[in-house]
């Protein structure tokens, strides 16, 4: 078998890992403090975060445009709607700024 | 009808329901498992290779960072260890969504959490925060779609790699930003959106500019959690317990 084989293998194993760690870790307890509750309850919003956080401030206008309006009809719409503006007014933008 | 086909006819709509859900999933990610595909066997990655890693590891962003490692010749334990780091934010997440389907049989629990996402974890989350039961057939339907498209399409990217036309114009580099802008918009009803969010975006923005990507990922994550934990469980809307 090859190096490339075993890596994946290697990165598999360890992303499965991380898949039901903190699973693992958490079941093990029988009463979930508040506080962890409240810290369970941040990580969406927080892991999210810093998947745009720092994609929107390394972009341009037409980026940034493209987050503020998806921002705005995500206020008012669903998920699949503002994903469809946000896509169309970055498409857009782009002819323009590049 | 029977209590057992009215029960199966149920789980097969959750399962379509959760179909519908996958699809602005599988729109955005289909561009980045193309890419991924071309990228390593441009990097010297097997078509076999690729496919196999998109099917046993299936975490986007960890294959890429696994692949640029590879192409750069850096040693493979330490390829690894960062295809651990850039997917340790799934601790998190299987500690949240453990919660949700502790009521699931073992098996089923484990095929769930190895096709656990990003936003497989936010939806399903957003379904329990909205008092329905994150049932399996649902959770299958929400992922199953993701991981079939992102399997064939790194291995289509293998094959057609070169063919991808200017990914720039079409806008592909930016379109998971906004899918994620779109999940963190569906938790601002939660207690503490808003500070969660500003640590988070503060401290992921600092440790990427400082200490660099993946770690911004976790520096974030944890920036925000911890201000969850931090202030009094009155602030956070989750009642001491008697």
């Amino acid at each position: 078998m090859s190096t490339t084989f075993w890596i994946i293998i290697a990165g598999a194993v360890a992303t499965y890992l991380t898949r039901v760690g903190g699973h693992l870790v958490i079941s093990r307890f029988d009463n979930v403090h508040p506080r962890v509750e409240a810290g369970l309850n941040a990580v969406p919003a927080a892991v999210l975060t810093t998947l745009v956080a720092p994609a929107a401030l390394g972009a341009g206008p037409a980026e940034w445009a493209a987050l503020i309006v998806a921002a705005a009809v995500s206020l008012r719409g669903g998920l699949m709607s503002m994903f469809l503006a946000g896509a169309a007014v970055l498409i857009l933008a782009r002819q323009f700024a590049g | 009808m029977s209590a057992e086909a009215i029960s199966e006819s149920n789980a097969k709509s959750d399962f379509w329901d959760g179909v519908r859900l996958s699809m602005p999933v599988v729109v955005a990610s289909a561009p980045f498992a193309l890419l991924f595909g071309a990228i390593a066997v441009d990097n010297g990655f097997s078509v076999l290779e690729a496919f196999l890693m998109s099917a046993l590891i299936f975490g986007g962003a960890s294959q890429m960072v696994g692949i640029e490692l590879f192409g750069q010749h850096v040693a493979p334990w330490l390829i690894v260890l960062s295809i651990f780091a850039v997917n340790f934010r799934h601790v998190l997440y299987s500690a949240g969504l453990g919660r949700r389907i502790a009521h699931w049989p073992v098996v089923q629990q484990a095929l769930g959490f190895f096709i656990m996402t990003d936003p497989q974890y936010a939806v399903s989350e957003a379904r329990a925060q909205s008092g329905e039961t994150v049932g399996f057939a649902w959770y299958l339907g929400l992922g199953l779609p993701v991981y079939v498209f992102w399997v064939i399409e790194s291995a289509l990217g293998a094959v057609f790699g070169k063919l991808i036309p200017d990914t720039h114009a079409l806008g592909i580099d930016f379109l998971l930003p906004i899918y994620f802008l779109g999940l963190v918009m569906g938790f601002r009803k939660r207690p503490l959106w808003l500070p969660v969010v500003v640590a988070s975006a503060v401290a992921s923005t600092i440790a990427y500019k400082t200490v660099g990507s993946p770690w911004h990922v976790s520096i974030g994550a944890v920036a925000g959690v911890l201000l969850a934990v931090i202030l009094p469980p009155h602030h956070s809307g989750v009642g001491e317990r008697p």
